[in-house]
């Protein structure tokens, strides 16, 4: 079929005259590029987000400007040397990142920590767990533009900063857990000392609640927000208080056997049916309480007796893989790790739980507007060094 | 022309006979004056010190007496600083931008009276001339919005267009309460008008229409927190997801007028909100015996501009303590609270008044 000079002019004009119409009613979208500078972004993650207006069509996080081969470097150091590097992944609760990893060594070696080290080891993760935890009730505020919380989570926090350092002598980066136990004993009146700061990390939790939580600008602004339901949260494999606020009823504190005395305390796993922005922060803010308490409680409990086992001077890993997760204050960490009987691991898998947990931004940004990034990913709540490791 | 200028100008002060040059140097420095002394001063009180006792720190210490040249400091800092402009930016009204703003603060404080004689300009329409000239800097911060080629500046520039209009109307709203109510718009009649009036008999603090006009003066106060873009509506500013909205490309002294004109904009509508609602510069005229404006003593017009600054002062400090401790609002529901809660209010708050005016 052939058309005619006529004809093919006027399909010609015609799609000219459709094209025009689309070119003026489709409105041109905006790629905005939020970080890896940039004050909202604790670290340098880097959020594409394709925008029509304001609102997000598409959006994916870019993971990787702060890499630093943790994996990799584990393999070129001996087991003890590997818990300062592990301290270094999420920087805010440095402890309980070394647990899981000393546990998994353990479990190879076939050792077990004395009872005594291992209420020590319980306290001084949820410690960490607090020090990690408060810190981002306050930023909370400050992705939203309040600025006051932050200050006084600093405040507070510092009480458990210098408890961290008066027990292991490191603030951020304490590197005190051993394969077969801890470095050293408590000092002198340090029980004492926690004792009072838990009440002043209590104190914070009721302050922030009320001052944010309790705010009704604040409650507009997470409630409904960035609803992520159960099924959805498993298939992205969230863990910790992101999957607790969708309501999986799933804590590995409570649901594993480690040699950790968390059954000899009197405590709560809190979930929230919701799944949105404002149950993730809630039970954050619920959990750091419970931490206290579990701390309070052990703080009672701590046998008599040696912080180490007897282990040999050298120590060398008999041949074996070992899995052990525990649940670190941004969810579920575990360390994989093959031994082929040397002085060092053979290789070392890092299941970070920011990692895992950002893996939904795509899923939850879509739709939402430019405002609502932040608040949904200060509620997902990553800490870099967690997802780069 | 400067002869007629000359003989127009100084008439109400014939005795006084202040020549036209020097006239003019008062004037300016006055403006000044006016438009920095706020500035700085709500800078170190509240910025810098209040906010820091709120959140358990002592602020800055270094400079000066408890920190007090900390500011000069930082307008040293950023006077240093190279004046640069992005690559794709319209480079000539991106250098315009914060001047208009600026503009905008300098052209309100010209029609604020400070006593009975000390005045800029004594319209008659005064207030209705404040209310047109204070929606001048939205064209400012609209063009350094578009004209810094960055697209976080685009977003809070149109987010603060829309903003800034947005809350104008339940202002005029809430301020015509007030004018209905004094019969005037000049700002020296409202003055007096309030430090004459008498409610229910009783007169011996005069009648400030911040009491018979609560609910006006409540909306004219959410309305200026939004107009200067403070904290629960610093949509169009939120540091934490724009980076730093229509001033994201600014530095130096261009990022400093952008600086100076928030805080001084801040206390010019402090001033405005304290002639509407508080009684100004004035005390009760009943204490000294005062009939009319006329009336009052000449010293009025130096104590006059420090009850200004003091009841300034004490607004300002609320508006800067809800700043300090509110998260901010989404942008459709600040739109949502202006257009279906504020407006409706200031419409019938503006009836009831008008009712209540013929009625009594």
């Amino acid at each position: 079929m052939t058309l005619t000079d006529r004809q093919q002019l006027s399909y010609i004009a015609s799609q000219a005259a459709d094209a025009r119409l689309n070119v003026e009613l489709e409105t041109e979208g905006m790629t905005l590029n939020i970080g890896p500078q940039h004050p909202a972004t604790h670290g340098t993650l880097r959020i594409i987000a394709r925008l029509d207006g304001e609102q997000v069509v598409w959006a994916e996080p870019v993971a990787g400007y702060m890499h630093r081969g943790y994996e990799k470097l584990t393999e070129v150091r001996t087991f003890p040397q590997v818990t300062s590097l592990v301290n270094r992944i999420d920087w805010l609760g440095s402890f309980a990142n070394e647990v899981p990893f000393i546990l998994a060594a353990e479990k190879l070696m076939e050792v077990e920590a004395p009872p005594r080290a291992q209420v020590i080891r319980t306290i001084l993760f949820e410690l960490s767990r607090i020090a990690n935890v408060s810190l981002f009730l306050g930023d909370l505020g400050v992705q939203m533009g309040a600025i006051t919380p932050v200050f006084l989570a600093f405040r507070d926090r510092e009480y458990i900063l210098n408890l961290i350092e008066g027990a292991t002598g490191g603030r951020f980066h304490p590197n005190f857990d051993r394969i077969g136990g801890l470095k050293d004993d408590l000092p002198k009146g340090w029980i004492q000392e926690t004792k009072g700061a838990v009440k002043k990390l209590e104190e914070f939790c009721d302050t922030i609640d009320d001052l944010l939580f309790g705010n009704e600008i604040f409650q507009s602004r997470m409630r409904g927000i960035g609803v992520i339901p159960a099924d959805i949260a498993k298939d992205y494999g969230l863990s910790g208080a992101n999957a607790r606020a969708s309501g999986i009823d799933w804590d590995l504190r409570r649901d594993q056997d480690l040699p950790l005395s968390y059954d000899l305390a009197d405590w709560k796993v809190w979930t929230h049916p919701d799944g949105d922005s404002w149950a993730r922060c809630w039970i954050r803010l619920q959990e750091t309480r419970e931490s206290c308490k579990i701390v309070g409680q052990l703080l009672d409990q701590i046998p008599a007796g040696p912080v180490m086992t007897k282990v040999p001077r050298i120590i060398k890993v008999p041949e074996g893989e070992a899995w052990v997760a525990t649940e670190n204050p941004l969810g579920e960490m575990g360390y994989y790790v093959v031994s082929k009987g040397d002085l060092g691991p053979f290789r070392v898998k890092i299941r970070s739980a920011s990692f895992n947990n950002i893996s939904i931004v795509p899923w939850a940004l879509k739709g939402v507007y430019v405002p609502d990034i932040i608040t949904i990913l200060a509620s997902l709540y990553f800490i870099l060094g967690d997802i780069d490791r | 022309m400067l002869a007629q200028l000359a003989a127009e100008f100084p008439d109400w002060y014939p005795e006084w006979n202040i020549p036209y040059w020097l006239m003019s140097i008062l004037r300016v420095v006055g403006g000044l004056v006016a438009v920095l002394l706020p500035a700085g001063g709500i800078v170190y009180i509240f910025l810098f010190k209040m906010m820091s006792f709120m959140q358990s720190r002592l602020g800055p210490m270094e400079a000066g007496p408890y920190g007090s040249m900390q500011l000069l400091a930082e307008v040293g800092k950023w006077m240093q600083k190279e004046d640069l402009a992005p690559d794709n930016a319209d480079v000539r009204i991106y250098k315009m931008a914060p001047l208009i703003v600026l503009l905008s603060t300098f052209l309100l404080v010209v029609v604020v009276p400070f006593g009975p004689q000390a005045y800029f300009t004594n319209f008659e329409t005064g207030i209705f001339y404040a209310l047109a000239v204070a929606s001048v800097s939205v064209l400012g911060i609209l063009i350094a919005g578009w004209s810094s080629a960055n697209k976080y500046s685009l977003l809070g520039g149109l987010r603060a267009g829309g903003q800034l209009i947005a809350y104008e109307l339940p202002m005029v709203l809430a301020t015509l309460g007030v004018v209905i109510q004094a019969g005037s718009m000049n700002l020296n009649r409202i003055i007096e008008v309030q430090n004459t009036g008498e409610i229910f008999g009783i007169g011996w603090i005069g009648n400030p229409f911040v009491i018979t006009q609560f609910i006006g003066f409540l909306i004219f106060m959410i309305a200026v927190q939004a107009e200067l873009t403070q904290s629960p509506f610093d949509m169009p500013i939120a540091e934490s997801e724009l980076v730093s909205g229509y001033m994201t490309e600014y530095s130096g002294f261009r990022f400093l007028i952008f600086f100076i004109a928030e805080f001084a904009t801040a206390g010019v509508f402090g001033f405005i909100a304290s002639v509407l609602f508080l009684g100004g510069w004035g005390v009760p005229f009943t204490w000294f015996g005062w009939e009319g404006i006329s009336d009052v003593a000449w010293w009025m017009n130096f104590v006059g501009p420090l009850i200004m600054f003091t009841k300034m002062f004490a607004l300002v400090g609320v508006i800067m303590w809800v700043r300090f401790s509110y998260p901010r609002f989404r942008e459709d529901q600040l739109q949502t609270f202006a257009w279906k809660v504020l407006i409706p209010l200031a419409l019938a708050n503006t009836a009831a008044t008008a009712i209540l005016k013929v009625v009594f």
